[in-house]
């Protein structure tokens, strides 16, 4: 009768309990699955390194990867990608009866020609330097500097960040007034704190200028201890004599093809001009900074190429590892396997089990790998400092990617567990349970 | 209780087809103590894995408290184990990362009772079988004995009709072998059907009828 009873009991309880059964979170199975674990430490332990050494090689090589894109990018950060510079230089081939030697000088009718004659031009400018033995002087005190004398669209080839006024305009330029952009040093060096820069006036070899905008430059500190003045000023005060000391155009968004043709173009027009030999590759300097980045886009691409491919190789060996331990696992839990089923364990529950588990253990160590790979970097982007080492700056991933990839190892770690699993809950439990 | 009637089942071996039984009939009632014997190859153990729902067979019939044990899924199958069903093993075949209580308290794991009931349960179950004091020691620091009686009390206390046990004194010495009868002979006085797979004459002996097997027939019912 007693026995009747708690048979009754039993099976109140096994209805009540299936009702649970419908709520998406089985509390029984993830406390089983978690005793589990907790009493094979040790085959949990090596498919959780498997995974998590995974994911943390994947990350310190991806944050690497991308440490030396930004190292290489902010090295190009000075001077516009899409700019091409002339330089004037001398001539070594013989040619129509001159000889070599020739110094070429650029003057303002080049320039003028350049721009009328070369398509696809954005912006551009002469670049002069007041030559001399001259100091900046303010209030009576003489400072060093640099000097250049320029058109307006000097600033979009040397990324000029204008951060108070304003930098020259083309009225600066046509009327030749005496104004100065200063670069944030000077400014920093020649006022005392407080002091508004904006419409004091500083000597530049003795002719007084305005002082009308303070600028930063992307390209560092040295950038930033110039004066620009409009070259037409200097032209005159300085005696320059229509000279042009250098030039720079800005391309635009043409492709690198269009402004290899626009460089060959400048050397034929030069050459014209000034009568050397095309092939004379001494007589003028150009300079194509679309090309140099064209090269450094390759490198990038091919450092992205090896990181990719080592980055999947490391996923693969990861996604083999944890197959490899889930098989070893399975093949030691047939016995258990088989016992279950005896007890009424239906296929998917052994499934469902084996599954979840190694779900679980993969799950929480990719989590983890990901948490120190990511703790890693972030060291080594506190001890690299904002500066950079070398080529080597501020070390990042991509987040989604790396979660991404954690996911991958997970779903595969699964997938590698779920097909011995299956094969491990079809066995017949009496032919499991013999085995010795 | 146990009804078969007209059984066969064949395995494919390479070209040639072994006929493991050969439209076997048996049947055995409720509340009986019967022991099978039979020398190797004789189909001893395919006839337990029939009988124990662990198995398809291919021809004939089987019906287990008048119901039809026949081309079941694997999950009717599994249910119908759990409902009607308790095993013992030659190997005990306790899992041994989990305690004594929580062996016996598996399969109420898979009847879906929660934890704490069914450790209640389990301790009811382990005092039948008279380790009560051992309920929180691993099957590594029991005896063979008293592991064996886990493994009956695991048996027991999913409320079986009948229970399989497939050389249950295999690995025992004599006088635990006659412990273990002694106990399977109390639990049959409450009613539940034993059936005994041996090769022991000593223990077949203990049992009220034996069946004899050779060749994939029944050679003698024990009557």
């Amino acid at each position: 009768m007693i026995e009747k009873q708690k048979f009754k009991k039993i099976q109140i309880i096994h209805q009540v309990s299936f009702k649970n059964q419908l709520y998406m979170f089985d509390f029984d199975k993830w406390q089983e699955i978690i005793e589990t674990i907790r009493r094979h430490k040790l085959r949990t332990a090596l498919t959780a390194f498997g995974v998590f050494w995974g994911i943390f090689m994947l990350v310190l090589l991806l944050g690497a990867g991308n440490g030396l894109q930004n190292g290489v990018e902010y090295d190009f950060r000075d001077d516009a990608i899409n700019s091409i510079w002339i330089r004037q230089g001398r001539t070594s081939i013989p040619y129509k009866g001159m000889k070599p030697g020739r110094q070429i000088q650029f003057n303002k009718e080049d320039f003028n020609a350049v721009n009328a004659q070369i398509e696809g031009i954005e912006h551009s400018t002469p670049r002069n330097y007041v030559r001399g033995d001259f100091s900046v002087v303010y209030k009576n005190k003489g400072y060093n500097f640099n000097i250049r004398c320029t058109y307006p669209g000097h600033r979009y080839v040397e990324n000029s960040i204008v951060s108070q006024g304003r930098f020259l305009n083309d009225k600066d330029v046509s009327d030749a007034r005496k104004v100065a952009a200063i670069g944030h040093l000077v400014a920093e060096t020649i006022y005392e704190k407080g002091v508004d820069p904006l419409g004091t006036y500083i000597q530049i070899k003795g002719i007084p200028f305005k002082v009308i905008g303070v600028f930063k430059d992307t390209g560092g500190p040295n950038e930033m201890k110039n004066i620009y003045i409009p070259w037409s000023t200097a032209n005159q005060a300085y005696n320059h004599q229509n000279k042009v000391h250098q030039m720079m155009v800005t391309t635009g968004d043409l492709p690198i093809e269009e402004t290899e043709k626009m460089t060959r173009q400048i050397e034929q027009l030069f050459a014209d001009r000034h009568r050397f030999s095309i092939e004379d590759k001494q007589a003028i300097h150009i300079f194509n900074n679309n090309e140099r980045f064209q090269s450094i886009l390759n490198l990038f691409a091919g450092i992205r190429g090896l990181v990719g491919f080592v980055g999947i190789g490391t996923l693969l060996a990861g996604i083999i590892g944890v197959g490899n331990i889930m098989l070893i696992i399975v093949s030691e839990r047939t016995k258990e396997i088989g016992l279950r089923k005896a007890l009424g364990a239906t296929p998917n529950s052994i499934i469902s089990m084996v599954l979840m588990e190694s779900i679980f253990i993969t799950s929480i160590a990719g989590y983890l790998g990901l948490l120190c790979g990511v703790g890693l970097l972030e060291l080594m982007n506190l001890a690299i400092g904002p500066e950079g080492a070398g080529m080597f700056r501020n070390p990042e991933i991509d987040i989604n990617l790396a979660l991404g990839a954690t996911a991958m190892l997970v779903i595969f770690g699964g997938l590698a567990g779920y097909l011995p699993a299956r094969k491990a809950a079809a066995i017949n439990p009496i032919e499991a349970l013999r085995e010795e | 209780m146990i009804e078969l009637k007209k059984i066969s089942k064949s395995y494919q071996i390479g070209q040639n087809k072994l006929e493991v039984l050969k439209s076997l009939d048996l049947s055995i009632a409720q509340g009986e103590f019967v022991s099978i014997m039979g020398p190797s190859g004789s189909g001893k153990s395919t006839l337990l894995n029939i009988m124990g729902i662990l198995d398809d067979y291919d021809a004939g019939e089987y019906i287990l408290s008048d119901t039809l044990i026949k081309n079941l899924s694997q999950k009717k199958a599994a249910y119908y184990r759990n409902q009607f069903l308790g095993f013992v093993f030659q190997s005990f075949n306790l899992l041994h990362f989990k305690n004594a209580m929580e062996n016996v308290a598996l399969p109420l794991y898979y009847q879906k009772v929660n934890r704490k009931k069914r450790n209640e349960i389990a301790l009811e179950y382990l005092d039948r079988v008279g380790l009560k004091d051992w309920a929180e020691h691993t099957p590594s620091e029991m005896s063979g004995g008293q592991q064996q009686r886990v493994a009956i009390a695991r048996a027991l206390i999913g409320k079986p009709k009948v229970i399989f046990a497939d050389e249950p004194t295999g690995a025992l010495d004599t006088q635990t072998s006659n412990e273990v009868m002694d106990l399977f002979k109390e639990v049959n006085k409450e009613g539940i059907t034993i059936i005994i797979v041996t090769h022991e004459d000593e223990i077949s002996e203990m049992t009220d009828r034996v069946i004899r097997l050779r060749d994939g027939v029944i050679e003698s019912y024990g009557y």
